[in-house]
């Protein structure tokens, strides 16, 4: 059972007071289901897609760990997670983190790829603007994560920024366990490319999200 | 005269659920109550044509044993309607099976009326040109519920755990973006681009007005649908794969989410974006 003071130290410690889940409120009115019965619904119910989409839903360790705590993981765990993640971000070979901001700016407001309806040769967006505010003149952001408005002016456009925002986007939960965020290069849902022109698109002077 | 109402009501929607919920606080609330009784009004939904294209379906005699539908128990007694919907999911004790309305209209069309149910199936969501018999029974169905209180029964150990099951796959992130129901449906006043998100992991107002206006008449699709309906787009927008129609993921979703709503008034079919 989670407490507020256990959460009002997540928050603490984690800093992310706009992004956590309100934890407090969450329902424990019926029992715990037993796993491997959820796992049987789950076949009744996706049982017939292809192996591959069969696959992504198939939880790895780190997401195991998030189910089993609804993303409120404790801090030995959240280590892990962390450690686990960072060893999946792959850094361009020649060092050099940013793109093009015009194609970043593309990615973010690209909401497509990925879903049942698209066809495979659909090219995966970010989805960015889905749950973040970027530019100022595009109105139509959702608030899921946090503004990103002035994003490189406010950190001086610092190249250690820079390369914390590739890995951000490269595998959120390299940053934080059991972030909201979906974890887009190790997934590969984005290309190295794509990261790069994203980071741009944060970074880059000329940027309209640092006008 | 009526493209006006529809016109407005059209607006009322539009508003209610850009500002949703966030405005449910404010002094606009009386407003958009205001707007949900027209809505319901059978002259400006067109989620009402469905009704009654359910109604003459429901005593359409049909399949090898050519009979209506009438002689099928939606929990309350054989063809008896009137609150069966604000009671479902629940265990039937002749499938030994928890079911929804759909996945339990399924099971009457095969064993009471012996109807090859493939066609059915096939035209589950209505598209140009491609009517549902789905969508129209359940506009018929829950309708007779209109005005009554979503009460699921949970005594059943089967109903007990479809809710569990149910929670867990709330919770259950997966699929290339990582994501749960919960990643876009357990926050306060949440939006993805300029869509309110509901709430629905805590019981209470939110999953009640939620549960209590679907079905509905999706203006955007120009179509009644359901609640499978719904659950499939909502697990298309999480990367997941398509999940088959009236089957148990779904069913148990759907007695968690009217375990959150208990209480909640059902006002179907409403209209919505
Ligand atoms: C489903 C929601 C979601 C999507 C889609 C998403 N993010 Fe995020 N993002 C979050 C959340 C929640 C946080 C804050 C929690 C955290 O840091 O993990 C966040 C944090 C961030 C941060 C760190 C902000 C800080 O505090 O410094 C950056 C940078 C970022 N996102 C960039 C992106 C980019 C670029 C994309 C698109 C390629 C993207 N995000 C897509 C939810 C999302
Ligand atoms: C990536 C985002 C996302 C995910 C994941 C998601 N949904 Fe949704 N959901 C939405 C959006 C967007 C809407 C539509 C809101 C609107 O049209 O105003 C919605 C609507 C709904 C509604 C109807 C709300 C209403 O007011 O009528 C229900 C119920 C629902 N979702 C349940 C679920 C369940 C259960 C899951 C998990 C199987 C889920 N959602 C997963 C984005 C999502």
């Amino acid at each position: 059972m989670r407490t507020t003071s256990k959460f009002a130290a997540l928050i603490l410690s984690a800093g992310v007071i706009a992004t956590q889940p309100f934890a407090a409120y969450a329902q424990t009115a019926t029992k715990k289901a037993d796993p491997a019965l959820v796992d049987a619904y789950l076949k009744a119910t996706f049982g017939k897609a292809p192996p591959e989409w069969q696959a992504r839903i198939e939880p790895d360790d780190t997401l195991k760990t998030c189910n089993l705590h609804r993303n409120d993981v404790p801090s030995a765990e959240a280590d892990k997670i962390v450690k686990r993640e960072l060893a999946k971000v792959v850094f361009p070979a020649d060092g050099k983190l940013l793109g093009d901001w015009k194609q970043g700016q593309k990615i973010a407001n690209n909401g497509r790829g990925g879903q049942f309806s698209d066809d495979a040769k659909t090219e995966n967006g970010g989805n960015c603007y889905a749950c973040h505010q970027m530019e100022k003149a595009e109105v139509s952001f959702g608030t899921l994560g946090p503004s990103l408005t002035s994003y490189g002016k406010d950190r001086k456009f610092d190249p250690a920024e820079a390369k914390n925002a590739f890995i951000k986007i490269y595998d959120s939960q390299a940053v934080l366990a059991c972030s909201n965020m979906p974890r887009f290069g190790a997934n590969k849902v984005l290309s190295e490319k794509q990261i790069m022109d994203l980071v741009a698109f944060l970074f880059d002077p000329e940027s309209p999200i640092n006008k | 005269m009526r493209r006006t109402t529809m016109a407005l009501a059209l607006a009322a929607i539009l508003f209610s659920s850009l500002n949703f919920p966030v405005c449910a606080q404010d002094a606009s609330e009386k407003e958009i109550e205001r707007y949900r009784a027209m809505i319901s009004d059978p002259l400006s939904n067109p989620g009402f044509l469905a009704v009654d294209r359910g109604e003459i379906l429901w005593s359409e005699k049909r399949g090898t044993k050519n009979v209506s539908l009438e002689g099928c128990d939606l929990g309350l007694g054989a063809g008896k309607l009137e609150g069966a919907f604000a009671r479902m999911p629940r265990f039937f004790a002749d499938s030994g099976k928890v079911m929804d309305l759909e996945q339990r209209l399924l099971w009457c069309m095969q064993n009471i009326q012996g109807l090859d149910t493939k066609d059915v199936i096939a035209r589950r969501f209505s598209g140009p040109g491609k009517a549902s018999d789905m969508e129209d029974l359940v506009a018929f169905i829950a309708n007779k519920s209109s005005g009554m209180k979503i009460d699921v029964p949970l005594k059943h150990p089967k109903e007990q755990e479809m809710a569990a099951v149910g929670e867990a796959l709330f919770y259950r992130r997966g699929g290339v973006m990582d994501f749960s129901c919960a990643t876009c449906h357990a926050d306060e006043g949440k939006r993805i681009r300029l869509q309110g998100l509901p709430n629905l992991s805590k019981p209470g107002k939110q999953p009640q007005e939620t549960m209590g206006t679907w079905p509905t008449y999706r203006v955007s699709q120009g179509a009644l649908r359901t609640m499978q309906h719904r659950l499939w787009d909502c697990y298309r927008q999480q990367r997941w794969p398509i999940p088959e129609y009236g089957s148990d993921s779904i069913t148990a979703l759907t007695v968690f989410l009217q375990t959150q709503a208990t209480g909640g008034e059902i006002t179907v079919p409403s209209i919505k974006r």
